[in-house]
Formats: C-alpha cells, sequence, structure tokens
C-alpha cells in the first residue's frame, strides 16, 4: 500500500462569514480516479480551486506528494506557503476549467506550449513535437495553428486539456469541464478525458453534473452536500445504492432534470 | 511676397521642433505610463504609494506650472536642462501620468480566468504579466494612448514659453515680421492636422496589428 498523494486534513474554507468547508478530511491514492459530485455551493469546486492554490485556505492541512501545500518549514517552524513554495507545488498540479481560460492572443499550438517553454526551459522544437502528440490525442492536430475564437466549444475545452497535459502534471483536475458545452459537444470532450483515465496513472478529481460520466470514469465517488462528505465509495454503490437520504434525494432531481445515470 | 519661401521654411524649421518634442515626449509619457501604470497595480504598497503620488502630482497641476519649473526652478537644485530636454520632461511626465491611469484600467480589465489560467500552468507574475496579461491589455490602451498623443503634440505649443522656436512660436515670428495673419496661421492650421492625422493612422495601424487573431474576444 503507497501512501496517498493528496491528504486533506481538517480543511476549513470561509469566504467572508460564509463557511464553504469545515473540517474537511479526505485522502486520494496515486492513479485514483476520483469524481466529486453533489448539489451547487456544495463546496466542490472549492476543493479543486484550493488544490490548484487559487484560493487561500482558512485553516487545516493539505499535503500534495507528500510536502505541505499551504505551508512550509522555516526555521524549524511551520510558516504559510510562500509564492516560491507554491510555485514548486504547483508542478505536481494541472487543472481543466469550465469556461477552458485559453489564452486568446495564442495559437492553438502556442497555448499548449507556452508553459513547458516558460517554466520547463524546455527548447521550442520539443516542446512543439510534444504540442503536437497532445493535439493528436485530443484530435485537434489539424488546428495547431488556429487561433482559440475560431474553435468550437468543444474544440477549446480538448485544447485545455492538451494544455494542461502538457506540463505532466501528477495531479488533473477537471472542473464541471463539460457544463458550459452545447450538449452535442460534450461527448468529444468525455472520450478524451475517458481515453486520458485509461491510459494514463495520473490521479485525476473530477467535478462534474454528468452523473453516467461519474459512473464509467471514477473509481470513487464522494458525495458532497454543505461542505461536508455525505456518502462515498465505489460508483456502482452509490449510483444505485446510495444509503443516505440526502444523496438518494440529489440523484432523483438529477434524474428529473435529464442527466443520465 | 518674394520672401514667402524663407518664411515658409522658418515655419518648417519650426515643426521640426515639434514633432522632435512630440517624438520624445510621447516615448518618455510610453515609459512612464509603464512604469506608473505597473506601479499602481503592484503588491507592493510603497510602489503603489509612489506611482499614485507621482500620476496625482502631474494629473493635478498645470502642464505650464510643470513646465516652468522644470526649466526655470530645477536649476537652483543643480539640474540645469536645455529649453528641449526641458519640454520633452515636462510633456512627457505630464502625459504619461494619463497614460498610467490607462494602462492600470487595461489590466485590470482582463479577465480574471486568464489570471488563474496562468497560475494553472504555473507561470510566475513576471512571465503572467509579459506573455499573457500584457499582450491583452495593450489592444485596449492603444485607442487612448492615441489621444493622449494627439494632445501631447498640443500641448508642444506651450515650450514657446521657454524660448523654444517650435512651429507655434515660428508662426508668430513670421507674422510679426511680415504683418500677415492669415498665411502664417492657416500653414500651421494644416500642419498640426497632418500631424495628428499621421499619429491616428498610425495607431490604427498598430491596432489592427495587435488585435490580429483576437476577434471574437473582445
Amino acid at each position: 500500500m503507497s501512501a496517498p498523494i493528496i491528504r486533506i486534513d481538517n480543511l476549513d474554507k470561509s469566504f467572508g462569514t460564509l463557511k464553504v468547508l469545515n473540517g474537511l478530511s479526505f485522502d486520494v491514492m496515486p492513479g485514483e480516479k476520483l469524481a466529486l459530485i453533489g448539489p451547487s455551493g456544495s463546496g466542490k469546486t472549492t476543493i479543486l480551486r484550493i488544490l490548484m492554490t487559487l484560493e487561500t485556505i482558512s485553516g487545516g492541512h493539505i499535503e500534495v506528494c507528500g510536502e505541505q501545500l499551504y505551508h512550509m518549514q522555516k526555521g524549524g517552524r511551520e510558516v504559510p506557503a510562500d509564492e516560491a513554495h507554491l510555485h514548486k507545488m504547483r508542478a505536481h498540479i494541472g487543472m481543466v476549467f469550465q469556461h477552458f481560460n485559453l489564452f486568446p492572443h495564442k495559437s492553438v499550438l502556442d497555448n499548449i506550449t507556452l508553459a513547458p517553454i516558460l517554466t520547463k526551459g524546455e527548447p521550442r522544437a520539443k516542446a512543439e513535437a510534444r504540442g503536437m502528440e497532445l493535439l493528436e490525442m485530443v484530435g485537434l492536430a489539424d488546428k495547431a495553428r488556429a487561433m482559440p475564437s475560431q474553435l468550437s466549444g468543444g474544440q477549446k475545452q480538448r485544447v485545455a486539456i492538451a494544455r494542461a497535459l502538457a506540463l505532466q502534471p501528477r495531479i488533473m483536475l477537471f472542473d464541471e469541464v463539460t457544463s458550459a458545452l452545447d450538449p452535442e459537444l460534450v461527448e468529444e470532450v468525455l472520450l478524451v478525458m475517458k481515453r486520458l483515465a485509461s491510459e494514463t496513472d495520473m490521479t485525476m478529481l473530477l467535478v462534474t453534473h454528468e452523473m453516467g460520466f461519474a459512473h464509467e470514469f471514477a473509481d470513487r465517488v464522494l458525495f458532497f452536500d454543505k461542505g461536508h462528505i455525505v456518502e462515498q465509495g465505489p460508483p456502482g454503490q452509490i449510483f444505485t445504492n446510495p444509503t443516505h437520504e440526502r444523496t438518494q434525494t440529489f440523484l432523483r432531481k438529477i434524474i428529473a432534470a435529464g442527466h443520465r445515470v | 511676397m518674394g520672401d514667402w519661401g524663407g518664411y515658409l521654411s522658418l515655419i518648417l524649421q519650426g515643426a521640426l521642433v515639434t514633432i522632435k518634442l512630440t517624438v520624445l515626449g510621447s516615448a518618455l509619457a510610453l515609459v512612464m505610463a509603464f512604469v506608473a501604470g505597473l506601479g499602481r497595480v503592484s503588491r507592493f504598497a510603497v510602489l503603489r504609494a509612489l506611482a499614485t503620488t507621482y500620476i496625482e502630482f502631474f494629473r493635478g497641476t498645470s502642464i505650464f506650472v510643470q513646465l516652468f519649473w522644470v526649466y526655470f526652478v530645477l536649476p537652483f537644485a543643480g539640474f540645469t536642462l536645455t529649453p528641449l530636454q526641458a519640454g520633452v520632461m515636462a510633456l512627457g511626465l505630464n502625459v504619461g501620468a494619463y497614460g498610467a491611469e490607462v494602462v492600470r484600467g487595461a489590466i485590470l480589465s482582463v479577465p480574471r480566468d486568464q489570471y488563474e489560467a496562468c497560475i494553472a500552468v504555473n507561470l510566475t507574475r513576471f512571465q503572467r504579466m509579459r506573455h499573457v496579461i500584457l499582450p491583452q491589455a495593450l489592444p485596449l490602451m492603444l485607442p487612448t494612448f492615441g489621444n493622449n498623443a494627439i494632445e501631447l503634440l498640443k500641448a508642444t505649443a506651450v515650450v514657446s514659453l521657454i524660448s523654444l522656436s517650435d512651429m507655434t512660436f515660428q508662426a508668430q515670428v513670421v507674422r510679426a515680421q511680415t504683418g500677415s495673419t492669415m498665411v502664417p496661421f492657416v500653414t500651421i492650421l494644416v500642419l498640426y492636422f497632418l500631424m495628428s492625422l499621421a499619429i491616428s493612422r498610425g495607431i490604427r495601424a498598430l491596432e489592427a496589428r495587435v488585435t490580429r487573431g483576437l476577434d471574437g474576444v473582445r
């Protein structure tokens, strides 16, 4: 049994007076595919944003790849992490956003190669060769020279996935990556993610409202409500035989709203 | 009437001074705009305070007074400048203060999710600004920069007050010597107009260049 790649320990997060996460703890094992589900405002996206260091934390500890994410040792004492420490830790983690967040002034290929060239000092030729491989993988090799504004939503999201992969993170975070897409474009993005899940040993955390996809994709499903894990387990159990009433109600509403399970 | 050629060349000499002041003044203004504009969005309070002080001071006092200070008062502190240097400095610092607010506004209007994408791909603060934020902010700055440059061009006329023979000054000379008011003033009217036309054309061409591929974004 190896050590967890992510350990969340007694995590608190407040926005002003609003407590979003309250004493949350869970571990993620290396290579695990985790789906975080639950109603809006339950704190799922906040967890991903905290792991990507896009938020600050109000209390608790997070360990990533055996090191504290938001804390560091200085003079034998634990102090809040500085920018240099965060920079080092971010190298382990990649994220794909709901609204793609591509760089609009860069071509598709440049979107992918920018960070490897700047942060890892990769030679352009090597970064571009790798970028083309990734575009091949997401089925967009012919769009390498296109600008993001010329792509459909599904294509943009696939480029965003390639961009995150280019840095070869050990952990990938997917934040409602299909929520902003037209229904007929969802499938192409999910297909890429399925391939990714089956072909790599990357650890993946997925926040989604696509229950059918979560079922197929995840090794473990966490059901969140009001910043707490109400229930967790293998997808077979959570989706077909949830024990908590809150989970049952949520899944019933989701199905009624037309989402597949 | 035979001397009109000579008078015209006098005005053209003045035009050269005006162009020199505009180009050098704009260059200084551009540098100041970026230095102070970036200072305004810095995470260091000291830099923010310095930038704010500079901007408020130069926007809050008259260009005439600033010019007099640079040319007549600074020598008492041991800095003696030529009239051209003083003119460039006063114009550049004055217009740079306006430009700084343009830079700041444009930087702040780049959507937050662009910053987040930069963090997600682990760019440093400097790389974020240099490769992602500024390239997107620049197209937003250009139209106002064009206005500022034209304002600067027209403000160059104040330098005649510190004995610099710019275009307006030379027109006055020609008027005094010939007694004709119409000819010299129509001439400089046309010349100022052509110069500002050149600026706005230049800015438009630049805009077209930096916004290439950005269609559909804004």
